[in-house]
């Protein structure tokens, strides 16, 4: 997994993926923490970490989108299938790849939470969080790409897709706002991955939000791994 | 070692590998020959767990693919068709990439070292792949199946798309490669294989159709009864004589090649030298003998042979008759 993990994220920087993703993600995050923070005037930063979540739907799919997409189209899948490594450790190393990449994002909040220290006093606490909350949405955000991306093998696809999906989870709430049958319209509310989200923004933290987001993570990164051993034994 | 038992392969209806049976001692390089589409690298691919069998067994060193894949690819250095090669990293890392995936407990440096001074790789070690010619990104597909030095070793067709000298160095270094591994070697070209393995299996819609050493298979070899000859003179006459050579079994006027001067395509039965008969006809008629030259049988000949029951028949180099 370590051999697989360092690759990937090498191939992050060497792609200038890495560059692309970070200038986004940061360029967003740094006009919203103007917009919610620095000119209103205030130290509370739940304005600027709600809006994170959108920025997430938009540039998740950019880090997750070649993962398998471009193993496959450029043959070296075949290599790595037949490498003595299990499929676990191919699809984990690859998701912990992502994440890390989108940690070092989303370390950038810390740094707006300083430059407000300057100026007030910061709720440590609600930006640490606020911080986990973001890592946990996107490890659940970014296992759904890596299955997408285990789909196809164009990249340009596969960011189309996670990016709809994405959309998805995120208007999950307003879906099940046209949805007239209550059982599933229910249904469809405890699957919110924003209701959990925002709670979180507010300053409500609580122990199944860890499990859901993690459980989604590992549910489908376990898809994953099925695909791979679909595809070898059809 | 390699053991194959009943090793088969369905896609839907379709048999792409059926009911395989092989096996491969240490130290012996094995040939797999067979047209495109034959099923060769359906059969690689089984072998090194990229895809399950239908049903039957591959076992490497006595561990099953697929009971248990990880031991048993732990064995394998695979070359697929397509050298698994990341195209932006530079060979240097590339390998130790490899090192890492493959859990190599050698000596890092003294082991990469070794392997890209066996593939002749060192002087490109900090190019990146992508901006390497075709024959070098092979001998990189050659030197990652090498890592780890792994008992075995799996090559889909080596030198597809090389050219003269770079298809000599590497089946040089199969060759040298083959003292001390056991190899399967996959191509669609009769002298390589002949060249480089001791052992031939060619494989034709799924099945085996030929398996023997290449010594056998050689001692049938026989390039003088197919000939093709250039003569000057009249066209049905000539094919009419040339039809009375004691044991020709087919002749055929060919093309016009020049004026008045037709190509004749002549085969004898196995193992029978008509030059010399071919000659006097010729002379005996004061026509024109303007060439003569023995014609390489085609992979397809051979399968044809093989299939249609007529004993296995290999040519050797082409050798170019006298006028």
């Amino acid at each position: 997994m370590g051999a697989i993990f360092r690759r990937e994220f090498g191939a992050y920087f060497t792609s200038s993926i890495a560059y692309i993703f970070l200038a986004v993600f940061w360029l967003f995050s740094g006009y919203f923490f103007y917009g919610t923070s620095l000119y209103a005037a205030t130290t509370d930063m739940s304005g600027m970490f709600q809006s994170m979540f959108l920025i997430c739907v938009i540039t998740i799919p950019v880090l997750t989108m070649r993962l398998f997409s471009e193993e496959k189209k450029q043959k070296t899948e075949q290599g790595l299938l037949t490498a003595p490594v299990s499929l676990g450790a191919i699809v984990f190393g690859k998701f912990f790849a992502a994440v890390a990449l989108y940690t070092i994002g989303i370390l950038m909040p810390f740094v707006y939470a300083l430059i407000l220290s300057g100026f007030g006093v910061v709720e440590w606490g609600i930006v640490f969080s606020n911080f986990l909350a973001l890592l946990l949405l996107g490890m659940a955000f970014i296992s759904v790409g890596t299955l997408i991306s285990a789909l196809t093998e164009n990249q340009i696809a596969a960011f189309m897709l996670s990016f709809v999906a994405l959309m998805a989870l995120y208007l999950i709430d307003v879906i099940a706002g046209y949805v007239t049958i209550d059982w599933l319209a229910n249904g469809l509310r405890t699957l919110s991955f924003y209701t959990r989200y925002y709670s979180i923004t507010c300053g409500l933290f609580n122990v199944s939000t860890i499990v859901f987001y993690l459980s989604v993570a590992v549910v489908f990164n376990f898809f994953t791994i099925r695909v791979f051993e679909r595809r070898r034994w059809s | 070692m390699i053991e194959v038992r009943n090793l088969t392969k369905h896609y839907g209806d379709k048999h792409a590998v059926n009911d395989i049976s092989f096996t491969v001692d240490d130290g012996e390089i094995l040939g797999f020959l067979g047209p495109n589409g034959a099923g060769k690298s359906t059969t690689m691919n089984m072998l090194t767990g990229y895809i399950s069998s239908t049903s039957g067994q591959a076992l490497i060193n006595g561990v099953d693919i697929l009971e248990d894949p990880i031991k048993a690819k732990s064995f394998i250095g695979y070359l697929p068709e397509q050298p698994p090669l990341y195209l932006d990293m530079t060979v240097k890392s590339y390998l130790n990439y490899i090192y890492d995936l493959k859990k190599c407990k050698l000596p890092r440096r003294a082991h990469l070292n070794e392997v890209m001074t066996l593939c002749k790789i060192t002087d490109v070690q900090n190019r990146i792949i992508k901006n390497l010619s075709k024959g070098y990104k092979q001998r990189v597909g050659v030197a990652q199946a090498l890592i780890n030095n792994p008992p075995v070793l799996i090559l889909d067709e080596p030198t597809v798309g090389l050219d003269p000298k770079q298809i000599i160095e590497i089946r040089t270094l199969i060759k040298r490669l083959g003292k001390n591994h056991t190899v399967i070697l996959s191509s669609h070209i009769l002298p390589e294989i002949q060249a480089v393995c001791d052992r031939v299996i060619i494989i034709n819609k799924g099945v085996i159709a030929a398996h023997d050493t290449t010594d056998n298979l050689s001692k049938n070899v026989s390039s003088d009864h197919r000939l093709l000859a250039r003569i000057e003179g009249p066209r049905e006459e000539i094919v009419r004589a040339l039809r009375d050579i004691e044991g020709i079994k087919y002749c055929r006027a060919d093309m016009e090649r020049e004026p008045g001067v037709y190509e004749y395509e002549l085969e004898a039965a196995p193992g029978l030298d008509i030059r010399r008969p071919l000659f006097d006809i010729v002379s005996e008629h004061h026509w024109y003998l303007l060439s003569l030259q023995s014609t390489e049988l085609t992979l397809e000949d051979v399968f044809l042979k093989i299939t249609m029951g007529e004993g296995v028949v290999i040519p050797s180099q082409q050798k170019n008759g006298g006028e």
